[in-house]
């Protein structure tokens, strides 16, 4: 990166975007920043054992099987994508 | 207000264990588990039992631990993977007996994120790389080294990252001293995103990843990718090198398959119980591993609990192998970690309740359910299911149970039982596992014995015969004109020969130097030799001894004209006597302390006068019976003890401060502890703790090893140095008269005590914890209960869903027992006749529900039941009344209806038919039940039952009628003859009512979502009108009402709150006679007019569930209690003064500056990861101040113008106002 790129914001954007996984950016779709909360969250319920184990008490399952189900969801949290418009 | 926030009791649950040497000395069996945020190590002791050696609270939430070991070594480090953005890496320190940080490195962002690293942990099962992960994209691999002087070193991180990649688990794979190979299971979802016809989506393929960490180029390769079962959770190392194959066992639903590189899939079905219904899978949920020389197998627990032994056949050379096998080994509650000690022991964490150490009695070897990859059968619809039927422990026994209340439902505080604190009662656990257990603060009590005695004793003391011997010969019994001697052997019983004298009451007896005993009774003092002799020292003229201080060199006696008469025992060991003095009141008390080791005498006579003064008198030759101290007291004294304690780090040269103590209980019931100055006797920094209303009396004791205090007021004390910590809790048993310490074979640590006629033996066990626990088991997972203060009852709503109820459930294992017989019956008829006995034991005892394990219904199936427990004398169901036609409980309260006060209390349940979570929380019909206690309040009787629209999911009374939230909806009911009558409703709540609380005439809501909502109800209009709400989403988990303008509550994320209107919206509200203003203000922000300030915030760290106010001391200060899904119970304390705030905000913030927390994460952003921390001073940070070095402990007592000791004194002071 040259000296001048690096007061450049797009290119600080860019560097930003590739190193931490959701970070927005202007045209960011509605489903795009679904998923991204959604995985985050996810992410945070697995983290958080107590949390898990609130689930589990909730649903009545282990807490082993909580945290496979949270990690299965992060593949698709909010169902499939929108078609996309052609222009 | 300011807040203090103290833990009364750290979490119970496990999360992660891992087991080692981590002391380093030779054959220890470690465990070092963590309790979310709480890092402790555990170690079994020759008993069996598991003991607590080290917990440390590392503010922050721990993910992951692995331990490793470098080669050659002989010690245990432990890497954790946490919410820091650090990787650290810890040495248990056992002369500290604490953790040392020995690195600690950062990557990244705190918190628990979804790419930075901490999920997992996984380390070169040679120790030489450690791999950290984060759940998706990130991972990092460092070196393990060592330098030069042996230390470990940790080289800077190299990258394994693939975006777009989640990953299910990370292990070190075992490949000798080849390259370090890490294997992952990954999914990729990219091409899921980007495909709208969800194609990509159903096509995604998970993958197990080998990355290689070339040591020779320093750097990270993807070495090896290969689709793996979709189900695949879960990773297993498999021994490599010399000692096995290597590769993995990839744990998938339904599967286990063993995977290498180069190497076929090796694939067996995991057998399922028969009951199982067919759409659920079966998950392996945790593992462990055993390796000794020639042999390793691993045991895999399913989510129902049950365990697999799994083998493999391989060849050595090769590495091939050539079948996997499963076999159905025991069934115990599912664990969170599995641990198997060398020592041939299983620690299992459980999940939820109790953790258990089980022993193994054989290692699957018998004939059982086994499935194999052999003969695996694939047909049309897939691998052909292995079943079994779970039946009891046969590889197992258990050992010990370590008591967790993991997970807290709800908990109240009540005093039923009209004692001297209330107690808590707390709904626990979880599925046929739960109970409601009665916490008393104190420490739990076995009895060993209780024998009646002819007369009422006055006091009791213990001997032994010989310093040399290690259990104590007699139990000598003073009555009021006699005394008598037992004789301490198989059996107790009384002796004659023992040289004392049995026809006068006693005020003394004990040991005197080597051999020799010493009996003082009013007239005089009965030395009795080894060797039979007996000298007598009478007193002169009719004067009698009153009190009596001694140890076993020296003697002192108070005279009835007050005089003292000092005694010692010279070389030849005739007890001599060396100097007298008159003192100027009577004595009302006496002690010496014991003679330090490799000392002539102790130093210090502690004489407490009816003055109410204590004096320090010296014994030292030079100075015989000089006053060196004196203090005067509040009330006169009782009984007085000397004890040294130490402090801090235990066996530590640096930390740890050893200081005597002069402990003096008064009459009026306070205990006082001064501390005396070891050179000038000179009496400093007196704490005072009201103990009790009888005058408490003092007794040395011994608790491990060292010498602690027992103080008998109208309840048992016991002071004594926990973890560096001295503690003094209250043990829950009767009130005592007199007690000595009692040593003998089967009970090396006990008590013996007299209390009315009888004497009694007991030992106290669980030294460190704050609460002891009395259970009542339940059925199905408690979720709320009331108290009931009319009938002293209580009332719980329990239900499950997806459970067999009660009745099913016996079916099941009824049909298991019989299938297993029939199993074994067919076997058993080739082998010999004893079989039989076995065979018919089983049918007389069936099959534990706990042993059943946790078996599943379909989904949509509920089971659920209301009950009554009435917990005095002893807990037990009066009523239970399971509920039918597929319906559950949700909620519950008491009312009392205005216009039919004949019926009086009344019990109204909400309950939900069909109900389901997802997609959407629904179900096919809601209920009010309403219910009317008879037989004195032990049964039920239902008066009539009410459909609703919507799902009742909270009730509560008001003002003589009925409120029920259901959804969005708010409504007030009225009880008619055939059902509930609605009388008025509000429709805008934002989601799901979830509490709601009651106070004069207003209404405090709270929603799932959205926080607290306060509500009017104007009875003119007969409109609920909501004036004010919370501008913060908080998803309410529970809620305490603490004024009128006050509400306490706790979000799902672990965080406390208190919301409080503020005073003039408050003001303005109450006084508007028209009620114009309520009806026509507009609402604000999309929500009510007013809005709520949030006055506290703290991030607790646990989902916090319960909630009480209550003070859990005699004439204390309320607290807010609250209660944690992982079993911790804390305090918070509001603050009096200003000027404590001050210390302890000052206080905390040099503890953050000096003692930054263990895992690196930073203790503020700890307490503030959701909301800024606002007004509540952390008190488990401040009582880490005692772990600190003496220099900083000065340190920083001097910038708070204090010394240490002072700031001690603080911190027991404030945790003396809460417990």
């Amino acid at each position: 990166m040259q000296a001048s790129d690096r007061f450049n914001i797009n290119s600080q954007l860019e560097h930003l975007q590739a190193k931490y996984v959701g970070t927005g950016h202007a045209d960011v779709s509605r489903f795009e920043w679904a998923v991204n909360i959604q995985r985050d969250s996810y992410a945070s319920y697995v983290g958080h054992y107590p949390l898990l184990a609130y689930f589990a008490v909730a649903e009545n399952e282990s807490i082993g099987r909580e945290k496979y189900n949270f990690m299965q969801k992060m593949l698709l949290p909010c169902g499939l994508p929108p078609e996309k418009d052609e222009d | 207000m300011y807040l203090y926030s103290l833990t009364l009791q750290r979490a119970q649950g496990i999360t992660t264990a891992v087991y080692g040497n981590f002391s380093g000395t030779k054959g220890a069996q470690e465990i070092v588990v963590s309790r979310g945020k709480v890092l402790e190590l555990l170690r079994p002791d020759e008993n069996g039992k598991v003991q607590v050696v080290h917990s440390v609270e590392v503010f922050g939430a721990i993910c992951s631990l692995v331990q490793f070991r470098l080669t050659g070594a002989q010690k245990d480090y432990v890497i954790v993977g946490s919410d820091s953005g650090r990787i650290v890496i810890l040495e248990y320190n056992k002369e500290k007996n604490a953790f040392d940080k020995i690195h600690q490195e950062t990557f990244g962002k705190s918190g628990c994120r979804r790419i930075v690293p901490g999920q997992y942990v996984a380390v070169d099962p040679k120790g030489r790389a450690a791999m950290i992960g984060a759940a998706e994209k990130q991972k990092l691999v460092y070196v393990l080294n060592r330098d030069n002087a042996a230390r470990l070193t940790i080289s800077s991180p190299l990258e394994a990252h693939k975006s777009h990649t989640i990953v299910f688990s990370l292990v070190g794979v075992d490949c000798g001293f080849d390259n370090p190979i890490f294997a992952a299971i990954e999914l990729d979802y990219a091409d899921a995103d980007m495909d709208p016809t969800g194609q990509a989506a159903a096509e995604a393929q998970k993958h197990l990843t080998f990355y290689e960490l070339d040591l020779g180029l320093n750097h990270v390769v993807r070495k090896w990718s290969e689709p793996v079962d979709n189900g695949a959770n879960m990773l297993v190392t498999v021994p490599g090198g010399a000692d096995g194959p290597g590769g993995v066992l990839v744990c998938a639903e339904n599967f286990v398959i063993f995977k290498n590189q180069g190497h076929p899939d090796v694939r067996a079905v995991i057998p399922r119980r028969s009951d199982l219904p067919a759409e659920r899978g079966v998950l392996i949920v945790s593992a462990a591993m055993h390796k000794q020389k020639g042999l390793f197998f691993f045991l895999l627990q399913t989510e129902y609990g049950d365990i697999f032994k799994v083998t493999l056949e391989y060849e050595q050379k090769e590495g091939t192998v050539s079948e996997l096998k499963i076999k159905y080994f025991d069934t115990i509650p599912t664990a969170a970690a599995l641990c198997v000690l060398r020592t041939g022991f299983l620690f299992a964490a459980s999940e939820f309740g109790n953790h258990a150490l089980y022993q193994f009695q054989g290692i699957g070897d018998d004939q059982d359910v086994e499935s194999s990859s052999a003969n695996l059968v694939e047909t049309d619809e897939g691998f052909q299911p292995v079943f079994f039927y779970p039946r009891r422990l046969k590889n197992l026994v258990p050992i010990d149970d370590i008591e967790s209340l993991m997970p807290i439902m709800d908990f109240k505080v009540a005093n039923f039982y009209d004692e001297e604190t209330p107690q808590i009662y707390a709904l626990c656990g979880r599925g046929n596992r739960s109970s409601l257990r009665i916490l008393r603060p104190g420490l739990a009590v076995t009895e060993m014995a209780v024998s009646p005695l002819p007369g009422t004793p006055r006091a009791v003391w213990t001997v032994k015969k010989s310093v040399t011997d290690d259990f104590d010969s007699y139990i000598i019994v003073s009555f009021v004109n006699a005394t008598l001697v037992l004789s301490i052997g198989e059996t107790v019983e009384e002796v004659s020969d023992s040289g004392f004298l049995g026809t006068t009451p006693s005020l003394s007896a004990s040991l005197l130097g080597d051999d020799s005993l010493m009996q003082i009774h009013p007239n005089g003092i009965r030395h009795i030799r080894s060797d039979g002799r007996i000298n007598e020292w009478k007193t002169p003229g009719r004067m009698t001894i009153t009190k009596t201080g001694y140890n076993r060199q020296q003697v002192v006696i108070a005279l009835s004209d007050g005089k003292l008469i000092y005694f010692e025992l010279d070389v030849t060991g005739q007890l001599i006597e060396v100097e007298q003095k008159e003192m100027s009141g009577d004595v009302a008390c006496l002690d010496i302390a014991p003679v330090p080791e490799g000392r002539q005498r102790s130093r210090f006579l502690a004489v407490g006068s009816f003055d109410s003064t204590i004096r320090i008198l010296s014994l030292d030759p030079d100075d015989c019976m000089q006053i060196l101290s004196v203090q005067a007291l509040t009330s006169p004294p009782e009984s007085l003890l000397l004890l040294d304690v130490q402090t801090g780090a235990v066996e530590s040269e640096l930390g740890g401060t050893r200081s005597v103590f002069l402990n003096a209980g008064l009459q009026n019931g306070v205990l006082l502890r001064t501390e005396v100055d070891m050179v000038t006797g000179q009496l400093s920094d007196t704490r005072t703790r009201f103990l009790g209303l009888r005058a408490p009396k003092l007794f040395a004791t011994q608790v491990h090893g060292t010498r602690a205090m027992l103080c008998l007021s109208s309840r048992p004390w016991l002071g004594y140095t926990h973890q560096g910590h001295f503690q003094l809790t209250p043990l829950s048993y009767e009130t005592l008269e007199h007690a000595s310490s009692f040593s003998s074979d089967q009970c090396p640590e006990g008590v013996v005590a007299v209390a009315d006629d009888q004497l009694r033996v007991f030992t106290i066990e669980r030294l460190g914890e704050t609460f002891n626990s009395t259970a009542a088991p339940l059925r199905y997972t408690p979720r709320k209960f009331v108290l009931n203060p009319t009938h002293k009852n209580v009332v719980v709503i329990e239900a499950d869903q997806g459970a067999l109820t009660a009745d099913e459930l016996q079916a099941a294992i009824k049909e298991a027992v019989e299938n297993n017989n029939e199993a074994a019956g067919g076997d058993k008829m080739d082998e010999d006749k004893p079989a039989e006995g076995g065979e018919d034991e089983e049918k007389e005892d069936p099959l534990p529900e706990e042993q059943y394990g946790y078996p599943k219904a379909t989904a949509d199936s509920w089971a659920s039941c209301i009950r009554v427990i009435r917990p005095f004398p002893e807990a037990k169901t009066t009523c239970l009344l399971e509920l039918e036609a597929n319906e559950c409980a949700l909620s519950l309260c008491l009312v009392n209806f205005h216009d039919k006060e004949g019926l009086g209390t009344l019990l109204a349940v909400g309950t939900a038919r069909d109900l389901q979570w997802f997609p959407k929380r629904g179900g096919s019909a809601g209920f009010i039940h309403v219910y009317r206690f008879t037989d004195d309040g032990d049964r039920l009787q239902l008066v009539h039952k009410t459909q609703v629209d919507g799902l009742p999911t909270a009730l509560g009374s008001y003002q003589g009628r009925l409120l029920a939230g259901m959804g969005q909806t708010l409504r007030i009911y009225d009880l008619g003859k055939k059902k509930l009558l609605r009388k008025c409703e509000n429709k805008h709540f934002p989601n799901t009512i979830v509490s709601i609380r009651t106070y004069g005439d207003r209404i405090y809501v709270g929603d799932i979502q959205e926080s607290f909502h306060f509500v009017k109800y104007r009875k003119d209009e007969n409109q609920l009108y909501i004036f004010a709400d919370d501008v913060v989403p908080r998803w309410l988990t529970c809620s305490l009402h603490m004024d009128f303008d006050t509400m306490a509550g706790a979000d799902k994320f672990g965080n406390v709150f208190m919301a409080r209107l503020p005073q003039e919206v408050s003001e303005e509200i109450e006084d508007d006679p028209t009620g114009g203003k309520i009806k026509f203000e507009a609402g604000r922000l999309n929500g009510a007019p007013n809005k709520l300030d949030e006055i506290i915030q703290f991030h607790v760290g646990e989902v916090v569930t319960a909630m009480q106010k209550a003070a859990l001391i005699p004439g204390g200060q309320e607290a807010l209690l609250y209660g944690t899904i992982m079993g911790g119970v804390g305090a918070m304390l509001p603050f009096t003064s200003r000027e404590d705030v001050d210390f302890f905000s000052h206080l905390e913030m040099h503890l953050r500056q000096e003692h930054p927390p263990l895992l690196g994460r930073d203790h503020m952003a700890f307490r503030s990861a959701y909301f800024p921390v606002k007004d509540v001073i952390d008190g488990d940070l401040c009582e880490q101040f005692p772990m600190l070095n003496a220099e900083t402990q000065r340190k920083i007592a001097e910038e708070l113008d204090r010394t240490p000791g002072e700031v001690l004194k603080k911190l027991e002071d404030i945790r003396n106002r809460i417990i």
